[in-house]
């Protein structure tokens, strides 16, 4: 089937599977920052963006993509190595996987959130898994980048 | 492994309603369950382009397209302020908001899951379901309807007045819960409770001893075990019968007592 997108702002027009995954769709295009961690819709590492929401793209079917905006990881290299920076400082990194996923999901929670608690900020995150951290270095690099977008201090 | 031979996105629902006929076409939710299935399908049908993906309210209700996601119910002000909060506490802890970005409210209750929270909390309300063919039929009596090729169009919440609470149990916070709560006092202080993932669908338990007539801490307690007591509860992998039943007593006395403190 025909559909039409822009991934990261490139329009693409292809002849796809129609139960192609929008995960498969979106790596044979070169982002391979989109990663199948647990294909049961539940660790977050492929998470991307359709229209500016986060979403599961090994849920997703690409055919429900057409006509819409895909931002993946490869679109926000910027605003990615912003939030890299808060991650070294809480040396919240380990071996890198779920980073990907999880950094999207930081990002789409920064513009949606206009207020921020503790607890706001583990349920918008408790989607994305991760084996290496117990996740406290990457709660505190988070806080930190939120306060800092927020307008605080880097 | 899903595999899909062909995708039709439907211009009109009697268009969908044809095609879902052959047993081996099916309408697409969010995708979410689906996915996880073994399933050949010849024709998947989308509904994305018939406009049903809003929330709209009027003086008597709110009407939900049944393309509406989770994550669009959780975020919905008004429906929160009318709930206070319940349905928003039923969606939270449903795996991740990445997740409820995704599935659709009609793949959900069309499903009519036993682990639904949304379903035990839409329960709660004063809900109905609009079916294309089948027209408008209370949510409580589509719960027990068997399965069939109609297509569940929108959610209704009629407003009346109503107050509401949920709770539910997990094992680990996002996984499937062990058991759901929802309770429910009437304009005119009529009880009920609410109680899904026995691990069966969602059941609603009357106050028909008009146990609540006085709602004192004694009779909270003698409702609390008329509800479990009148209902069957069995095990699976994540809890026993028992344990299940032992629950909910404690969910559905904790979850009247908070309504009741929030008057």
């Amino acid at each position: 089937m025909e559909i039409k997108l822009w991934i990261n702002g490139k329009l693409t027009e292809d002849n796809i599977e129609p139960d192609t995954p929008l995960l498969e769709y979106v790596r044979s295009k070169g982002c391979l920052s989109v990663k199948r961690g647990c294909e049961t819709s539940n660790c977050g590492l492929c998470t991307l963006w359709i229209d500016e929401k986060p979403v599961l793209s090994c849920t997703v079917l690409a055919a429900r993509a057409n006509g819409k905006h895909i931002t993946t990881l490869e679109g926000l290299q910027e605003e990615a190595k912003e939030f890299g920076e808060f991650m070294a400082k809480e040396g919240a990194d380990q071996c890198g996987y779920c980073n990907p996923g999880f950094i999207m999901n930081v990002l789409a929670m920064v513009r949606e959130l206009k207020e921020f608690s503790d607890e706001d900020i583990k349920e918008y995150l408790v989607g994305n898994l991760c084996r290496c951290t117990g996740y406290m270095g990457q709660f505190r690099a988070v806080k930190a980048f939120l306060n800092y977008k927020r307008g605080g201090e880097r | 492994m899903l595999t899909i031979k062909e995708y039709v996105s439907v211009e009109s629902l009697e268009e969908a309603y044809k095609l879902n006929q052959n047993v081996n076409n099916v309408i697409l939710g969010g995708t979410g369950w689906l996915k996880l299935q073994n399933r050949n399908i010849v024709k998947a049908i989308d509904l994305s382009k018939l406009g049903l993906d809003k929330i709209e309210e009027d003086e008597e209700k709110y009407t939900i397209g049944c393309m509406v996601t989770l994550r669009d119910i959780e975020k919905n002000v008004s429906l929160n302020e009318y709930t206070n909060n319940a349905l928003k506490n039923s969606l939270k802890d449903i795996v991740g908001v990445q997740f409820r970005n995704c599935v659709t409210i009609g793949g959900s209750i069309y499903s009519r899951f036993g682990f639904s929270d949304i379903l035990t909390s839409l329960l709660t309300l004063d809900t109905y379901v609009e079916m294309y063919k089948g027209g408008i039929i209370p949510l409580k009596d589509f719960v027990n309807m068997p399965y069939d090729k109609d297509i569940l169009v929108r959610i209704i919440i009629k407003k009346d007045g109503r107050k509401v609470g949920y709770s539910a149990f997990r094992n680990q916070a996002t996984n499937f819960p062990v058991i759901t709560c929802g309770v429910t006092i009437t304009e005119n202080k009529k009880v009920y409770a609410v109680i899904g993932a026995r691990p069966y669908k969602a059941k609603v338990v009357e106050d028909n001893e008009n146990i609540l007539g006085e709602f004192s801490e004694e009779n909270i307690e003698k409702f609390a075990k008329y509800v479990s007591e009148n209902l069957k509860f069995d095990s699976n992998m994540r809890a026993s019968g028992e344990y299940r039943k032992r629950l909910t007593e404690v969910f559905v006395k904790r979850t009247l007592k908070k309504l009741m403190e929030e008057k």
